[in-house]
């Protein structure tokens, strides 16, 4: 009650020059440059939906316009539900289903592994922690692109070639994760894995009980970053799979475009509007980890 | 309840440094023994040790009737209280108290009954559904007390609790701990580096300096009848006044004033006299130049100089006292010696 009086004296007493903000010099500048930006960023993707409302033809015959045609709904059911290439299988949702997984896979994967591994370096008296820990940290300068057939050759021998794990596994080891959640794990204070000790809790059930809740935050932002990472892969999937049913979407737009049998044209709408759908998941997932994303990276709430 | 032996606990780390030097004592059962030095003397890791969280590396450590040199921190049926609370910052203050009673499989019903307890004990009851930084210092303090108090340990350990609050909060939690303590009876060893809590919550004060045990002894013997020239300076605020002295044949020479002590050494020592055993007397036989007056309401106290040495004087609140010179007698009964060269008392 008090409080609400509080507010309502405040109101009254505040001057109306107060309540408006100034707008300074400044801040139009600021704001010129971050909207002259979001619209170079936005342009090509407002392009793509453009096109993807108009026939095929029509984008051969007229290149870029900004005509709207009312081909959206066909394109779209092209796109998601009818199959491209020789086995049929390549729909866009299954294609979506596939990106999904690579996505998520590899994002749980990596998170996983480096967590794990950021444990037994940061809380186990291993004789060369440290050693391991800059030996795991200078595979960064071994991407993928790198050791890209020697890894083939694995996957290829192990015979997983066109399956969800051949895509995955290899893939998951990461430096990066480990490095974060080491960072993170050196700041969680000494006491709390004493208390824990004291508490009867071991190593398994510390990890379980007390890190991994208290790594939330950090978790959230790891996999905002790998799912994105996992999600836009496209050299590793191109190679790894080659059966039409495995394709993800990155991989499979490209082969939609390409496919110039006999005369067609090439299905612009349909590789349009996939494209769109390809970026939609990564988007949504940062929207909805993104304040935790923030928390994680910056706030310790320890 | 148990009593606590320590015999020959010694603690070196890889690069040589001896932290603890061999200790031995025995903690009875249901005293409040508390471990007092400056930072770095060893204390905290003793009591590590004590709790399994640093390695014994020689000696030997007996709770109750079990040696526990080789037993895990869970298994040596202690609990501890850490300065920085330690408490788990995702659980409620519920699952903080009672996360370790769930660890050791205990019934549902007995854990809720325990917590229960624990919490109408520490005036818990309105957070128990709250995070832990959702509470205040003091509160905070309480949750860790009450997982320490669930598990009925037969030993409690302390290590700085009351650091992090401030110095209201510190008296009041003070004797709250001290309460608590003398209401379980469980035998409990308490660090702390300030000599005050030491003085007014301890059984009886272990003095730590580099990781040596200076002495063992009620507040009052350690007070009055400090055992080095160290604990003589350590304990007490302000601190004993220490002053180099000659003594000859039983008498001690100082300042032109000579004391009877009966004892036999000969040569340099150092003089020990605590602030109130000078008195402020014009009749007494010390010149002392009084420099600054520090009124504390109940007391003051004077600081000045007798000759060239500093010193303190406690001075009660009826004494009148100004700046300037004034005399000073002393009730030799109440006077400590130590060896000029050693500082350990004589």
């Amino acid at each position: 009650m008090t409080e609400t009086n509080a507010a309502a004296l405040a109101i009254s007493t505040a001057t109306p020059r107060r309540t408006r903000r100034r707008i300074r010099g400044g801040d139009i500048l600021d704001h010129a440059i971050l909207i002259a930006g979001a619209l170079f960023m936005l342009l090509p993707l407002l392009m793509l939906i453009q096109m993807s409302t108009l026939p095929d033809v029509e984008v051969i015959r007229t290149g870029p316009s900004l005509a709207i045609g009312d081909r959206l709904d066909d394109n779209f059911n092209k796109a998601m539900f009818q199959a491209s290439g020789f086995s049929g299988l390549n729909t866009g949702t299954n294609m979506l289903m596939n990106s999904f997984i690579l996505g998520i896979g590899f994002a749980l994967g990596k998170i996983v592994i480096g967590m794990m591994a950021a444990y037994a370096i940061v809380y186990f008296r291993l004789r060369f922690a440290t050693l391991a820990f800059w030996v795991i940290f200078t595979t960064l300068l071994l991407p993928l692109e790198v050791r890209i057939l020697p890894s083939y050759e694995i996957v290829q021998k192990l015979g997983m070639l066109n399956t969800y794990q051949g895509l995955i596994v290899p893939l998951i080891a990461s430096a990066t994760a480990t490095f974060f959640f080491r960072q993170y794990f050196r700041s969680v204070p000494e006491e709390l894995i004493e208390a824990a000790r004291i508490d009867g809790a071991g190593p398994v059930k510390f990890f379980i009980d007390i890190l991994v809740p208290l790594s939330k935050t950090m978790i959230a932002a790891m996999f905002i970053i790998m799912f994105v990472y996992g999600w836009n892969q496209y050299l590793w999937p191109t190679m790894i799979t080659t059966e039409e049913d495995m394709f993800t979407l990155v991989r499979g737009i490209k082969q939609i475009t390409q496919s110039l049998e006999g005369n067609s044209i090439p299905e612009y709408g349909r590789a349009n509007l996939l494209a769109i759908i390809a970026v939609v998941p990564p988007v949504f997932v940062v929207i909805f980890f993104q304040s935790w994303f923030v928390k994680g990276l910056t706030e310790s709430d320890k | 309840m148990a009593q606590v032996k320590l015999d020959g606990i010694r603690k070196i780390y890889p690069n040589g440094f001896e932290a603890v030097k061999p200790a031995t004592f025995t903690i009875a059962d249901g005293e409040f023994a508390v471990l007092v030095g400056p930072s770095g003397c060893g204390k905290s890791t003793l009591l590590r040790m004590v709790a399994g969280l640093e390695t014994i590396d020689e000696g030997h450590l007996m709770i109750g009737e079990r040696e526990v040199n080789n037993l895990d921190p869970a298994d040596r049926d202690i609990a501890m209280v850490f300065q920085n609370y330690a408490l788990y910052p995702h659980m409620t203050v519920r699952k903080n108290i009672a996360y370790g009673l769930k660890n050791r499989k205990t019934p549902q019903a007995e854990i809720a009954r325990k917590v229960a307890e624990a919490s109408a004990i520490l005036n818990l009851d309105d957070h128990l559904d709250s995070k832990p930084s959702q509470l205040s210092g003091g509160q905070r303090q309480r949750v860790a007390m009450g997982r320490a108090i669930v598990r009925d340990p037969s030993l409690f350990l302390f290590d700085e609790p009351l650091s992090n609050l401030d110095a209201k909060l510190r008296n009041q939690m003070r004797i709250e701990i001290k309460a608590l303590q003398r209401r379980l009876g469980v035998t409990s060893i308490y660090v702390t580096h300030d000599q005050v809590e030491a003085m007014t919550m301890a059984d009886r004060i272990i003095v730590m300096n580099g990781g040596r045990i200076e002495q063992i002894g009620t507040p009052a013997e350690v007070y009055h009848a400090p055992a080095s020239t160290f604990v003589a300076s350590f304990m007490g605020a302000p601190p004993m006044n220490l002053m180099a002295a000659q003594s000859k044949g039983g008498d001690v020479v100082f300042a032109g004033l000579t004391l009877r002590h009966g004892k036999g050494v000969e040569g340099p020592v150092t003089l020990g006299i605590r602030p109130e055993d000078l008195i402020l007397d014009p009749a007494g036989p010390l010149k002392f130049d009084v420099a600054i007056i520090e009124e504390l309401g109940a007391h003051r106290l004077l600081h000045g100089a007798i000759g060239d040495h500093p010193v303190t004087v406690h001075a009660g609140k009826d004494v009148s006292a100004r700046t300037g010179p004034a005399n000073l007698s002393v009730n030799p009964d109440t006077l400590s010696m130590f060896d000029a060269r050693t500082g350990m008392r004589l």
